[in-house]
């Protein structure tokens, strides 16, 4: 397999019983890309996705992800990715300061390490008086930062985002682009779900998945032209037409 | 190891901010201490004693006779001399035991009186007591028909001994049960919610991503409550022992060692109810009405198991608790070492070797 890539897919499938989640999807995402992964709810997504960060295993076909097996070298794989979930990664009855120790701490980051990373990231955020607050008091927006920022703690390569924007307003929506773009910027790559076709323009390159198998992929420009849409939307409502 | 003490530094901060939690591993204690300090009466029929007669004579013989006849008792052992009385006891089969003094009948006629001891397993106070007064009064009822008869004034009388509770007091009684329910809720039903509560907040899922191993996630979830258990049992044995002034016979060491076994037993049972269980409320309601209600009902804590229907008393077999509660009250009030519990601790042993295997075949499905 091509060993330039973050992330190299080939033929996975993944069945429940007689129910076939993922079916037959290959792609790949190359190294600082930011990657869109798109789909309706229910198309597949977030079970491939579960296959990439090696917690749930693959019914065939494989993948590498930071040029490992994420069937075999699961462990190894874990160690190079960050991952926030579309539900809330942090805990609430812990304060911003306590979430960074813990999480550091579980990623095996040492106490020197901790506290300078924790300084970093308040300053970054600009959180110095929120610092000690527990965060079920934080506003989401500013969780979902937090989140984002506690995921990179140990400096992952890829970093894998699903619907990190889900029940955000526009403006914090923007900030949070603004973040990903700059790890972007460091060489880091990012694989992330959304729903709102307005961020699928803000990818590099999406990907479009309907029941279970990759309809369409390239870059939006590219996809637009395809189908002759002015909007991501438009693409699509096209595909999701088309097939159904 | 560092990531194994902020793991657990985490959940310390989760139980120490959540009051309701608090309250449950704190509060609840002391509250059904205090409160199972109070007795609560019951009945009994066809208990198991055993008989120790120095004369075998003609009146013995009658008297015996007719404690048979009675629906109270059941005759299980003819014991053969003093010495074999406590063993009896500590077998656990037999409640009490009547020891008829030498030349009974002798005495009887040429003294007009006689003594009879009764003697009884007061590790279970109602009954003890119920015990005494029921053979009191088959004896006061011998002594009617035969002065009736004689004409003359034989006194027969009934010395009551009440071994190992020999104040009688209740609470003893209710000590081992109340620890046992404590360790039983604090174990199984706090795992249960706090590793559900992770599970339906989306934060289990960030754990499995991380390089944790997911076996060191759930030791990292379970190792608080092993703590918290022993301090609860450490609290409610300080109280026994300073507000009951109940006594330790056995070992403490031992005690330490089974509890700490109960309590392993149960954090099993609350691991495989997390298994199952999707959302904290569900976790709950299985352990309520799952464990709490057989630890309480069935597990002799309350009712004697040996007054129950037999397809109940079937059933009080596997109920860990049931176990657990004979091997401290054993140690307790008996005071007596393992070569007298090693039976029910085995079967504590087996039981969480069960549990532990179905929730690791359980827990692999949930990751396929």
């Amino acid at each position: 397999m091509n060993t330039k890539n973050a992330i190299q897919v080939e033929n996975l499938t993944k069945t429940f019983g007689a129910f076939t989640a993922v079916n037959n999807i290959s792609f790949h995402v190359g190294k600082g890309e930011v990657f869109g992964f798109l789909g309706a709810n229910g198309a597949g997504k977030t079970t491939a996705m579960k296959m990439l960060i090696g917690i749930l295993k693959p019914s065939s076909g494989n993948a590498l992800v930071a040029n490992f097996d994420i069937a075999t070298q699961a462990d190894s794989v874990k160690k190079s990715i960050g991952y926030m979930s579309q539900r809330f990664s942090l805990y609430n009855d812990l304060t911003i300061k306590e979430n960074i120790t813990f999480f550091g701490g579980i990623y095996g980051l040492n106490k020197a390490d901790i506290k300078t990373k924790t300084h970093a990231l308040i300053d970054d955020l600009g959180l110095h008086d929120e610092a000690n607050k527990l965060v079920g008091a934080l506003p989401l927006g500013w969780k979902q930062k937090v989140a984002f920022s506690v995921s990179l703690l140990h400096d992952p390569q890829i970093i894998f985002l699903d619907e990190p924007t889900g029940g955000v307003d526009p403006i914090t929506r923007r900030q949070f682009w603004e973040m990903i773009y700059r790890e972007a910027d460091k060489g880091k790559t990012i694989f992330v779900t959304t729903h709102y076709m307005d961020e699928a323009e803000y990818c590099n390159r999406v990907s479009i998945m309907v029941e279970g198998k990759i309809e369409a992929l390239d870059t939006p420009k590219n996809l637009k032209t395809t189908y002759n849409a002015d909007s991501m939307d438009q693409v699509f409502l096209k595909l999701a037409r088309n097939l159904a | 190891m560092k990531r194994f003490i902020g793991f657990i530094q985490k959940e310390f901060y989760h139980i120490l901010r959540d009051r309701r939690s608090l309250f449950i591993l704190f509060g609840m204690p002391i509250a059904q201490v205090l409160l199972f300090g109070f007795a609560i009466t019951n009945e009994i029929n066809n208990v198991d004693i055993a008989i120790l007669d120095h004369s075998k004579d003609a009146t013995t013989k009658e008297i015996i006779a007719k404690i048979a006849a009675s629906e109270y008792f059941s005759i299980k052992q003819i014991i053969p001399n003093e010495a074999a009385i406590e063993p009896a006891f500590k077998k656990g089969h037999i409640k009490a035991v009547l020891n008829f003094e030498k030349d009974f009948s002798k005495k009887l006629i040429t003294e007009n009186k006689a003594t009879l001891q009764i003697l009884t397993d007061a590790t279970d106070p109602n009954t003890a007591n119920t015990i005494s007064n029921y053979t009191s009064s088959i004896l006061k009822n011998y002594q009617q028909d035969l002065n009736k008869a004689a004409q003359t004034s034989y006194k027969i009388e009934p010395k009551v001994r009440l071994a190992f509770n020999p104040e009688l007091k209740s609470v003893f009684m209710f000590v081992p049960g109340v620890m046992t329910v404590i360790l039983m809720l604090v174990s199984a039903m706090m795992t249960s919610i706090s590793i559900t509560r992770e599970k339906e907040l989306g934060t289990m899922e960030i754990l499995l991503v991380s390089p944790l191993k997911p076996f060191q996630v759930i030791i990292g979830k379970v190792v608080p409550y092993i703590l918290l258990a022993v301090v609860n049992a450490v609290v409610i044995i300080l109280l026994s022992l300073f507000v009951f002034k109940m006594p330790v016979e056995g070992s403490l060491f031992l005690l330490g060692a089974e509890s700490i076994l109960f309590i392993i037993n149960a954090l099993s049972l609350g691991i495989l109810i997390s298994t199952l269980a999707r959302t904290q409320q569900t976790a709950m309601m299985v352990s309520l009405m799952g464990l709490m209600l057989p630890v309480i009902l069935l597990s002799g804590f309350i009712f004697p198991i040996s007054s129950m229907p037999l397809p109940l008393q079937i059933i009080s077999n596997i109920i860990p608790a049931k176990w657990f509660i004979i091997i401290i009250k054993g140690i307790m009030l008996k005071g007596v070492g393992l070569d007298f519990i090693w039976k029910e601790t085995l079967i504590l042993i087996g039981m969480t070797l069960f549990f532990i295997a179905i929730s690791i075949k359980k827990y692999k499905i949930r990751l396929e």
